[in-house]
């Protein structure tokens, strides 16, 4: 049984329509992402479902119960802020404890719950510092503590990562992931990092304008994008997108198509005259493990071919490019997949 | 900068004489004529205060000696005396209940309000708040006439609680928006994060609200209790013997008593001490709330 | 939530309106009937009598001039001293701490304190501070508040005031851009220079809002005249303030003093039409 369902979640703004007819199911115990460009919605969106903002129309159901008009406090949700949102006038053990004690649960149980939450953080020598004794990464633990310890039925992370350094956002990435397995909870997460999307993810909500692009998981939205923007949103380097003229007539194709994608890894370097595309280098960027070779055709479309060999080859050079043709994606001229060759 | 030849000792002497301010003896010379010029500046302008201060312990002999005495054995004898006059405790009670009560009850309906217009801001929240400043604006003695035919009218000349109402409502506004801005210096994002820990409106205001905002409704409070106490219009008009403040009592010595001169150091010592140092700390309030935030 | 929110607003906003509809209506009123406070009964509908009674009143040209020269005087002094001794403590220096606390002292000094403390111990002609300062140098000691009432009332007012704009100035030059005054001197900017295209923009603002406040507080100057001077010699220092009072608690003439009130409230608006402007404006940023 669905555990979270979103009905036809729709928000206003005023005259502005940010959230358009949002359906959506959520298991429990599924790890959910969020994902899109900036003003696609994914935080309001998420704030709907924590009852921060309240919905235009449409219903949401957690665990069998409606909570569309319930407020954030009655609809046993957590949720861990971008900007962390700690309380700087209470220790970490207050920070993680506030909502118990609201509830007026047993002392000796907070205790436990506080102290079993900041193992798994290691939070413990931390628990008697105020807010600002503490460097953003510990911050940031001491808010998904507070969530932690309230167990409750679906965890709601909003872009938790922006705010840390790379380093330490590689790093915290990881911990999430192996805090998700640990504790088994449902989670949404928002980002607008399509890394974090694939490495976190059970299921992947792509939004684009106040709606849903596709849902699916990680790798069922890499292999078969259900338009060209899922398509070019997943996966870096970009999906190659050109006319569908810039490969040869040999019979392949799908009536209708306009454009064709490919994608880098699917790509390879040939001896020019060979291959479909001819082309000429414009760009070598040598990464280590891998090297990326940016190309123009005749026709002048960008492709972006990658290798995890080296290659000697410099800007101008002429190559030709042999395209995995069981890897194709045809789009119509609006972007909607017709095929894909998988 | 060795001179050139004999006739360039003068050019050099010169250059010297006009110090080079930038330079390291120059900016110590410029720093100790600053420190000097300030600290004499800001001593010319305490000295009326400190005048008192020391006038104060003196006998009246002393006090009114020309030219004025400034070694002598200081004497506690005008401060007993002060107190020892019963209208003077009398009065220094009216003025700790009308300051202290009135801010308390302003701060009482001043919070709710500006609790309202903080977090649950409309089109006409910043109308209000306009308008609200412009209450306070209006000279006091534009409303001397109806408040007083209406205290009379009402028997409350001469009263404590007239004097509270008007304190009260003098001060207001400058509660409603000192506590506003104190409010909204919070960041929202705490306040969700309380709602979805499960607190109610409530809730919300005691934990997290009140702690986070409760130094500057202290100073806030400080600077209104300054002000209530140092109102004069309103506690000469509207009292005489019963409900009159310090700022009354202190008038009082100017009637033909003789020169009461170290009396009424004294008293006026008294008067103003705790004020002044409450006013040292709520130096920044007085900045914000007394520019309506004007001036940050 | 949006009632509730209404309805914690209620205490404030009507206790205010109430604060600020009576008086005035109620002043209205009074200005265009006969009431006298010692004459009970009819209380007549006059017109405009009583506002006629109140300018031709011998006292109100000099009311009205006293108070411009007051209200003039004292912002003159206070903004222009304010800013020399902003800017004079504003650097770094040995005891910077203690005397910023020196400066501030006087305005939290109650009026009547002040006034009697000018009266008797400063401006005394034979006790007095200033007169012991005058013989030293061997001049004759001025009798300040017979011979310069207005002048003894500027000076009283001033001083409680400065610390006020001292104040003020010194916040605002703290949060000026330090930067800007670097690359100015190393673009070869005197002292004198970036103090005239700089500094003094910056404080052009609070110099504003300086003169506004005081505009609006300064009307209603009137304890240190009544303490000190009570308006004279004759109506040497009185001002509207006082001219009013004096109507209404001494000459007990409710009408006539509401007619004045209704003079300086109009003062007053103009002065506070400027600043809610300037208040609004800096609301939205």
């Amino acid at each position: 049984m669905t555990f979270l369902q979103l009905k036809g979640v729709e928000k206003q703004f005023g005259e502005v329509r940010t959230i358009k007819g949002i359906d959506l199911s959520i298991e429990r115990g599924q790890f959910t992402v969020f994902v899109g460009p900036s003003g696609c919605g994914k935080s309001t969106l998420l704030r709907l479902i924590a009852g921060l903002e309240t919905l235009s129309a449409g219903s949401i159901t957690l665990d069998g119960r409606d909570i569309t008009r319930l407020p954030s406090a009655q609809r046993d949700l957590a949720m861990v802020f971008q900007s962390y949102a700690l309380y700087p006038h209470m220790t970490v053990a207050e920070n993680m404890s506030f909502s118990l004690r609201l509830a007026k649960a047993d002392p000796a149980v907070i205790k436990k719950k506080v102290d079993r939450a900041a193992e798994i953080l290691n939070l413990g020598p931390y628990l008697q510092r105020l807010p600002r004794e503490l460097s953003g990464g510990q911050r940031q633990r001491v808010a998904i503590g507070r969530a932690i310890v309230r167990e409750p039925k679906v965890f709601l992370f909003d872009e938790p990562l922006s705010n840390l350094d790379a380093a330490l956002r590689g790093q915290t990435r990881v911990e999430i992931a192996k805090l998700h397995r640990e504790l088994g909870a449902t989670t949404i997460y928002v980002t607008h990092d399509q890394v974090e999307a694939m490495t976190l993810a059970d299921q992947v909500v792509v939004l684009r304008d106040g709606a849903i692009e596709q849902v699916g998981s990680p790798l069922a939205l890499y292999d078969r994008p259900a338009n060209r923007f899922v398509a070019q949103f997943i996966g870096t380097p970009q999906m190659n997108v050109v006319d569908r003229e810039e490969l040869p007539p040999t019979g392949l194709g799908v009536a209708g198509a306009a454009f064709v994608g490919i994608r880098p890894e699917d790509l390879r370097l040939t001896a020019p005259g060979q291959g479909q595309i001819a082309a000429q280098v414009e760009l070598v960027e040598a990464l280590g493990a891998e090297t990326l070779v940016y190309l123009h055709t005749p026709r002048g479309a960008q492709i972006v071919l990658r290798q995890s060999s080296r290659t000697t080859l410099v800007a101008g050079d002429d190559v030709g490019v042999d395209v995995a043709l069981d890897h194709l994606h045809w789009f119509d001229a609006s972007g909607k997949l017709l095929a894909a060759a998988h | 900068m060795a001179p050139e030849g004999r006739s360039d000792y003068f050019g050099a002497a010169v250059r010297r004489l006009r110090m080079d301010f930038t330079s390291e003896t120059g900016l110590k010379v410029a720093l100790a004529i600053r420190s000097v010029a300030a600290w004499f500046v800001a001593l010319l302008l305490f000295f009326p205060i400190l005048f008192m201060l020391v006038t104060s312990f003196k006998t009246e002999l002393q006090a009114i000696a020309v030219p004025s005495v400034w070694l002598f054995t200081p004497t506690l004898d005008n401060y007993t005396h002060v107190q020892e006059r019963s209208d003077y405790l009398l009065y220094a009670k009216n003025s700790l209940i009308t300051s202290v009560v009135s801010t308390l009850v302003g701060l009482l309906i001043a919070a709710p309000a500006a609790y309202s217009m903080a977090f649950f801001p409309s089109k006409r929240t910043k109308g209000i708040l306009m308008w609200m400043l412009s209450t306070k604006m209006m000279p006091a003695v534009g409303a001397l006439v109806p408040v007083y035919v209406l205290a009379q009218g009402a028997h409350l000349l001469d009263t404590r609680f007239a004097l509270i109402v008007v304190f009260m409502l003098s001060n207001l506004p400058l509660m409603v928006w000192m506590l506003y801005s104190h409010f909204k210096d919070i960041p929202p994002e705490i306040l969700e994060a309380a709602r979805m820990d499960g607190a109610t409106l409530l809730s919300e205001f005691r934990h997290v609200i009140l702690p986070l905002a409760m130094g500057g409704i202290a100073s806030t409070g400080l600077l209104c209790l300054v002000l209530a106490w140092n109102e004069a219009f309103w506690s000469l008009n509207l009292t005489a013997a019963n409900a009159g403040t310090l700022a009354a009592l202190i008038a009082s010595y100017s009637s033909p008593e003789g020169l009461f001169w170290s009396k009424l150091s004294a008293a006026s010592v008294l008067a103003i001490a705790p004020i002044v140092v409450f006013g040292w700390f709520s130096q920044k309030q007085l900045v914000q709330g007394l520019t309506f935030g004007a001036v940050k | 939530m949006r009632p509730i929110a209404r309805l914690l607003l209620v205490p404030a906003v009507g206790s205010l309106f109430l604060w600020m509809i009576v008086p005035l209506a109620m002043t209205i009123y009074f200005s265009v009937i006969r009431y006298n406070l010692m004459e009970p009964g009819e209380h007549a509908f006059v017109g405009l009598e009583n506002f006629r009674y109140f300018v031709t009143d011998p006292s109100f040209g000099t009311a009205i001039v006293n108070t411009l020269l007051l209200l003039g005087s004292v912002i003159a002094i206070t903004v222009v001293l304010g800013v020399l001794i902003a800017l004079l403590v504003n650097e770094p220096f040995p005891g910077q701490g203690i005397v910023r606390v020196l400066l501030i002292s006087p305005f939290f000094v109650m009026p009547t304190v002040n006034a009697l403390l000018w009266k008797h111990m400063m401006m005394n002609p034979i006790y007095g501070v200033l007169s012991q300062v005058w013989r030293a140098v061997g001049a004759t000691p001025i009798d300040w508040l017979s011979d310069w009432p207005l002048l003894s009332v500027i000076i009283m007012v001033a001083w409680q005031w400065l610390p006020f704009a001292i104040l003020i100035f010194i916040t605002s030059l703290q949060g000026m851009n330090r930067e800007q005054l670097e690359a100015a001197r190393m673009d070869g900017a005197t002292w004198l220079q970036q103090f005239r295209f700089l500094v003094l923009p910056h404080l052009a603002r609070s110099i504003a809002v300086v003169v506004m406040i005081e505009m609006i507080f300064l009307l209603s100057v009137f304890a240190e005249i009544s303490t000190t001077t009570a308006g004279g010699p004759g109506d040497a220092s009185t001002n509207i303030a006082y001219l009013i009072f004096k109507q209404a608690l001494l000459g007990f003439d409710v009408g006539v003093a509401s007619a004045g009130a209704l003079f300086a409230v109009l003062l007053a608006n103009i002065a506070a039409a400027f600043l809610i402007r300037l208040v609004g404006k800096n609301m939205d940023r």
